[in-house]
């Protein structure tokens, strides 16, 4: 059953990549190193919570997405779109003029993620009864989350709320919905449109579920640019947009940052950006915060608002989803807001509860430290001794001259065989003066990390 | 193996340095994760009593397969009566301490509770020495 570790949403375009070093720098589980001048992901350490795409000077970082054409496929083209797509357009596109271009883009059925928020909602304050005494319990809303937990902080993954996030449980509920309306279940494609690399990766390979009842992935960024283009050049508003659902208040700001901890019973905290989830739950472990009730960890700044493939400020996208919750029910026919596709049936929440509850748990994730330097904890010991003994003789400049992110990465390198001690400048120049390594040797080494190009020049 | 970490009397922003070197320590080495959760909490309870109590104190961790032993020894007031703060809830944190959130008594029981052998040592107006035995 062992399926390959994860599947990566990232990846690195070796040919547009120029060892910069701007991605190793940034990246929160220090998985990625430079060799032969090109960043190199590390597969079991990547949680894809996308900075490095974002810092990327050179657009060298690709997220994997499905070819759009595959909608095709199907008959029935559902696409699953956030809250967030919303609020990507500016306040004078009507969120029907913005499903009616999706419709024209190819979709037959549009169905919002947050339907499922409702039942999901009920379910945690259930879950959170039931665990009163694991404390606090972690949302595992955010798939870059989950994974941080399992790599970075194994002993919190019992904390998280073992439960679906709103997007598997939609579409579970669209599918069983559009198979009771008379469709072929082999002809309902299901397509979400991901604001971030991370549910991509939880699409690909799910923690804790078998396999994801999402057909494919489409980039946030690549459906805004389309839609967007046809609204500006005036060809929009050519589609039906069927009768719509509206979503509750608390649906609609789910996604962003305290969407989920206002509703937790007891104390909760909200914290966003990856750095600040990885300061704090390094806090966490340390004491032992049983007064805190509930967590909601998400990775990118302003939650999902702050998505690597979202294209508008994250500011005005919470202000618009905002504004919009706060809207009263009569304004609906106006704004268009929220969907609920064909027949006018009653979507989710609700005909499909039973349904759904039965199966919203997933099974038991598993911690994946990427800490320990080996299984066996006497070789574990031999090998902390050298990266105790190797970081004597390392600069603490954190320079990554080396291609490792920092010295401490570097120790852990060299003695897990990806790294020699004289990648490091400072060592180089220590053996440079006591002969024992030539200076053609010291630029040979360096070629190997940084490649010929940065040590070729005419200077 | 050894390390050892300085621990500084009074200052709180550093508080919890010692603890998680140590914490880093021991998932290298793939220690069991329940027992790092219960070893980093009393580790760390006894880091802060010594930045709470104390004016300095070193912390010495000596890791073996068979078990983790810490030893936290500092320069401070002393504990006169260990009976007693061993019993929950007594507190002799200053008000200001506490207004911090820390000294609400506990710290003791708590360690204890969380390693398999505890031994405290004090002379008044000298130090106190925590040492605490996990088996692994």
């Amino acid at each position: 059953m062992k399926k390959p570790d994860f599947h990566h949403a990232l990846k690195i375009d070796k040919d547009v990549c120029i060892g910069c070093t701007h991605c190793m720098n940034i990246c929160p589980t220090e998985a990625i190193r430079v060799r032969n001048g090109k960043a190199v992901l590390i597969d079991n350490r990547c949680v894809d919570c996308g900075f490095c795409y974002r810092v990327c000077p050179v657009n060298a970082i690709i997220v994997e997405q499905d070819d759009f054409n595959r909608i095709f496929e199907y008959k029935v083209r559902v696409a699953l779109v956030p809250a967030v797509l919303t609020g990507q357009f500016p306040e004078n596109i009507s969120l029907k003029q913005v499903h009616s271009e999706l419709l024209a883009l190819g979709f037959t059925h549009i169905h919002e993620v947050e339907q499922g928020v409702e039942l999901l909602y009920e379910e945690m304050m259930r879950y959170m009864e039931e665990k009163v005494g694991t404390r606090p319990l972690i949302s595992a809303f955010c798939p870059a989350i989950v994974r941080l937990i399992q790599v970075k902080f194994p002993a919190l993954v019992e904390n998280l709320i073992h439960l679906k996030p709103p997007l598997d449980i939609s579409a579970l509920g669209v599918r069983e919905q559009l198979v009771e309306e008379g469709y072929d279940i082999n002809d309902i494609g299901i397509f979400y449109i991901t604001p971030c690399a991370a549910k991509i990766a939880a699409v690909k390979s799910p923690v804790g579920q078998q396999d994801s009842p999402i057909t494919g992935v489409i980039n946030m960024n690549f459906i805004f640019n389309k839609a967007y283009t046809r609204i500006r050049q005036e060809k929009g508003d050519s589609c039906i947009v069927p009768e719509m659902r509206k979503l509750t208040p608390r649906s609609l700001v789910w996604s962003l940052t305290g969407g989920e901890s206002v509703h937790a019973p007891g104390r909760s905290l909200a914290i966003d950006e990856i750095h600040n989830v990885i300061n704090f739950l390094e806090q966490l472990e340390n004491e032992d915060l049983k007064d805190i009730d509930f967590l909601e960890l998400r990775a990118c700044d302003e939650s999902c608002a702050g998505g690597v493939l979202t294209t508008a400020n994250r500011f005005f996208t919470v202000e618009r989803l905002r504004k919009l919750a706060e809207q009263p029910d009569n304004d609906v026919s106006d704004t268009g807001n929220a969907i609920s596709a064909g027949s006018g049936k009653p979507a989710l929440p609700g005909r499909h509860d039973d349904f759904l509850k039965k199966r919203i748990a997933v099974s038991p994730i598993e911690p994946r430290s990427m800490l320990k330097l080996d299984d066996d904890m006497s070789e574990a010991m031999r090998k902390l001794k050298r990266v105790e003994e190797i970081t004597k003789c390392l600069p603490d400049v954190d320079c990554a001259a080396c291609g490792s992110p920092n010295c401490q990465a570097f120790a852990e390198d060299i003695v897990q065989g990806y790294a020699k001690i004289n990648q490091c400048v400072f060592v180089q120049r220590i053996f440079e003066s006591r002969g024992i390594l030539s200076c053609e040797e010291s630029l040979r080494i360096m070629k190997e990390v940084w490649g010929d190009g940065k040590l070729d020049k005419n200077c | 193996m050894q390390f050892e970490y300085e621990i500084e009397g009074g200052n709180f922003s550093r508080a919890g340095y010692a603890s998680s070197e140590v914490k880093k320590k021991l998932r290298q080495l793939n220690v069991d994760l329940k027992i790092i959760k219960r070893v980093v909490v009393a580790l760390y309870e006894a880091e802060v009593n010594v930045v709470a109590h104390a004016w300095s104190g070193i912390m010495r961790v000596d890791i073996d397969r068979g078990r983790i032993s810490l030893e936290i020894d500092d320069e401070g007031p002393g504990i006169p009566d260990i009976d007693k703060a061993m019993e929950e809830g007594f507190s002799t944190a200053s008000p200001e301490v506490r207004e911090m959130g820390f000294g609400a008594g506990m710290g003791l029981p708590n360690i204890k509770k969380n390693v398999d052998k505890l031994n405290i040592t004090s002379e008044v107006g000298k130090g106190t020495k925590v040492v605490m035995v996990t088996y692994l």
